[in-house]
């Protein structure tokens, strides 16, 4: 029986018997959600003399923030950058994410010609998540702005450089940066210091990625506003002991006050070495996010990073949720389970494995 | 008076929860007739609230027709502060059991005027038709709630400025930083305490023991105010043995001869589930 409706009508779920992730711990604690928010139950209790309608009992599991996923290009069959179907594609994946705890996702399209660019990102819009799938939160465009050299399996003739050094040469080639949340480029292309500026003035996330920047290009990126770097060690410098390249921005002293960059690893076991995840982790560890990039699904790549940096399990949940919605800038509302954020959360087994997914406290999909 | 003595505190706070449990039980509160039960805070309870949640959660007792009234709060500090009494029995008590958020009641240090809060206070406990079992603690002052040395032994619930010796005591809760420690409270009065019609009050530690002594071998005095309780009809005295070491060897020997009538009163332990149709 609800409160004394002081503050709302609507009906309260108490998830009892279960270990959720706050101040970064595993703690013994009820989670309570109230129209799809996280609630603060004391202020229920004193405030509106209220308490559950109904309970839920999470067996023991742990309580996660759903994992948030800021580079994935496809899957299940579809890839964002093909240009057919877009939101039949981008329903398919957000559906299939939900089985790895993924409740929010940034779709990522790599290197493309400007005619995909202009078909795709219009129909790519941010929406809430829900029953119908993970929430999209925004486009990551990786690339055309890229290095030749590192373009990897990005298509060399649609690569760019800035002719003007501005928004201008972005939009001629994107056609718009409404939906975009993310942008990668090359930090060693002339003119991409203004571009940094600028995109990061119009809350667009600037990330280093497929590049073959030094530290120091890295370093004056970063002073210009760009907090990710995209797969680190993969498509860039390795890190060499007189120029570390981007790799050394883990621990450049050259950074902004207060400014953290956070960096992605692709967390499959093949990107990437787990001794190499180590050594980054170690370095800076309140900057890594997991990515799976390829095949691997997020709640593997929560695994394998888990087993493979020795790390925590607080710190493996952490790299998937508040990191990526940290360098989002929706720690707010996302990424974790603090009072008024978001009710999207993950239960877990004692082995990481997702066994049910929730959205604004409704369940969306159970094992 | 009781005074029930076990080895120590793990013991006395179980004893104390075991007491509880049976008198609600027995009592076999409904919606027509709740259990009203005064609470205390500090370190002293928390083992017994512990056994308490421990009894809940087996199901063996509810707390769905308890009324309950906390003895005092802290003027002027936040209600979410996590040292206020309202974050105290959050944390340690309410969050775990199944009271009726309407019948916890606790005073409101930040309320516009003090002094009707106090009467409204005691206006609830009025109109729920008065305390069934008052549990409280002593302070090292020998205070029993927020009545420090000096406070008639007739008050009723009002505001109080906090002695120096408990301004001290507190301070552990606030980093041990004086400036920040509340220097006034809302509390029950001693009278109002001893309108209960039973008073079990919890007291271990040997650096309580002093005021046990005052409060029952010496006579009836306003400067240790839980010794009005030697005027009450009903009043049970829990301790572990570290709490009587100021008290003559004679008293604690007859006393614990005693325990095997004092422990009818816990065993047998009675259930909820029992009276389950």
């Amino acid at each position: 029986m609800p409160s004394n409706k002081s503050v709302s009508e609507e009906p309260i779920t108490q998830f009892v018997n279960c270990r959720i992730l706050k101040d970064h711990q595993l703690q013994r604690e009820d989670l309570w959600v109230r129209e799809g928010k996280i609630l603060n139950p004391e202020k229920l209790f004193f405030d509106e003399e209220g308490y559950a309608d109904h309970q839920v009992d999470c067996e023991s599991k742990i309580l996660a923030p759903g994992f948030i996923d800021v580079q994935i290009n496809g899957g299940y069959g579809v890839d964002f950058s093909q240009g057919c179907d877009v939101r039949g594609g981008v329903a398919l994946v957000s559906k299939r994410l939900l089985e790895h705890g993924v409740t929010s996702f940034c779709p990522t399209l790599v290197t493309s010609p400007p005619h995909i660019y202009h078909k795709v990102l219009p129909e790519m819009e941010v929406h809430d998540g829900g029953a119908e799938g993970a929430g999209v939160l925004g486009v990551h465009l990786e690339g055309p702005f890229i290095s030749r050299e590192k373009r990897g399996a990005h298509p060399e003739h649609c690569l760019r450089s800035f002719q003007q050094g501005s928004l201008t040469d972005l939009l001629e080639v994107y056609g718009s940066l409404d939906n975009v949340s993310i942008v990668t480029l090359a930090p060693e292309l002339p003119g991409s210091p203004t571009v940094i500026q600028e995109l990061v003035k119009m809350g667009v996330t600037v990330s280093l990625g497929h590049s073959v920047a030094d530290l120091s290009q890295a370093e004056q990126a970063v002073q210009q506003g760009a907090t990710f770097i995209t797969h680190l060690f993969n498509a860039m410098l390795p890190f060499h002991h007189r120029d570390p390249g981007i790799v050394g921005l883990l621990t450049s002293d050259q950074l902004p006050p207060n400014c953290t960059v956070f960096y992605g690893m692709i967390a499959d076991g093949i990107h990437t070495n787990p001794a190499a995840l180590r050594i980054a982790h170690r370095a800076h560890p309140s900057g890594t996010n997991t990515l799976c990039g390829s095949i691997a699904t997020m709640d593997m790549c929560v695994r394998h990073f888990r087993k493979a940096s020795g790390c925590s399990v607080e710190a493996a949940l952490e790299a998937a949720s508040l990191h990526p919605a940290q360098l989002l800038g929706i720690s707010q509302h996302k990424g974790t389970l603090d009072y008024g954020s978001d009710a999207d959360f993950v239960l877990l087994d004692d082995s990481l494995h997702v066994k049910a997914t929730y959205i604004g406290g409704e369940e969306v999909w159970r094992k | 008076m009781r005074l029930v003595i076990l080895d120590n505190y793990d013991l006395a706070s179980e004893w104390a929860a075991k007491y509880i449990r049976n008198r609600i039980v027995q009592f076999k509160p409904s919606a027509d007739r709740y259990f009203t039960l005064g609470l205390p805070t500090g370190s002293t309870p928390l083992g017994c609230y512990k056994k308490l949640i421990e009894y809940h959660k087996n199901g063996d007792m509810s707390f769905k027709y308890v009324k309950t009234f906390n003895m005092d709060e802290y003027v002027g500090l936040p209600r979410d502060h996590p040292e206020s009494y309202h974050s105290y029995m959050w944390n340690n008590f309410f969050k775990y059991i199944d009271i009726d958020p309407a019948n916890a009641h606790i005073l409101d240090g930040n309320a516009a005027d003090l002094q009707k809060e106090c009467e409204l206070f005691e206006q609830k406990i009025a109109d729920a038709r008065g305390i069934e079992l008052f549990v409280g603690g002593i302070g090292p002052d020998g205070h029993i709630a927020f009545n420090e040395p000096g406070s008639s032994l007739v008050s009723r619930t009002r505001v109080k400025t906090l002695a120096q010796d408990t301004i001290l005591a507190n301070a552990r809760f606030f980093g041990n930083d004086l400036s920040k420690v509340p220097t006034m409270t809302l509390t029950v009065g001693v009278g109002t305490v001893m309108d209960a019609r039973e008073v079990l009050i919890l007291i271990t530690g040997a650096h309580k023991a002093f005021a046990l002594y005052k409060a029952i071998e010496e006579g009836v005095n306003h400067m240790w105010t839980v010794s009005a309780f030697q005027q009450h009809p009903r009043t049970i005295f829990v301790c572990d043995e570290d709490a009587t070491l100021e008290l003559r060897v004679k008293t604690v020997k007859y006393f614990q001869g005693l325990m095997h009538v004092h422990n009818k009163l816990v065993d047998p332990l009675h259930s909820i589930r029992a009276y389950k149709d």
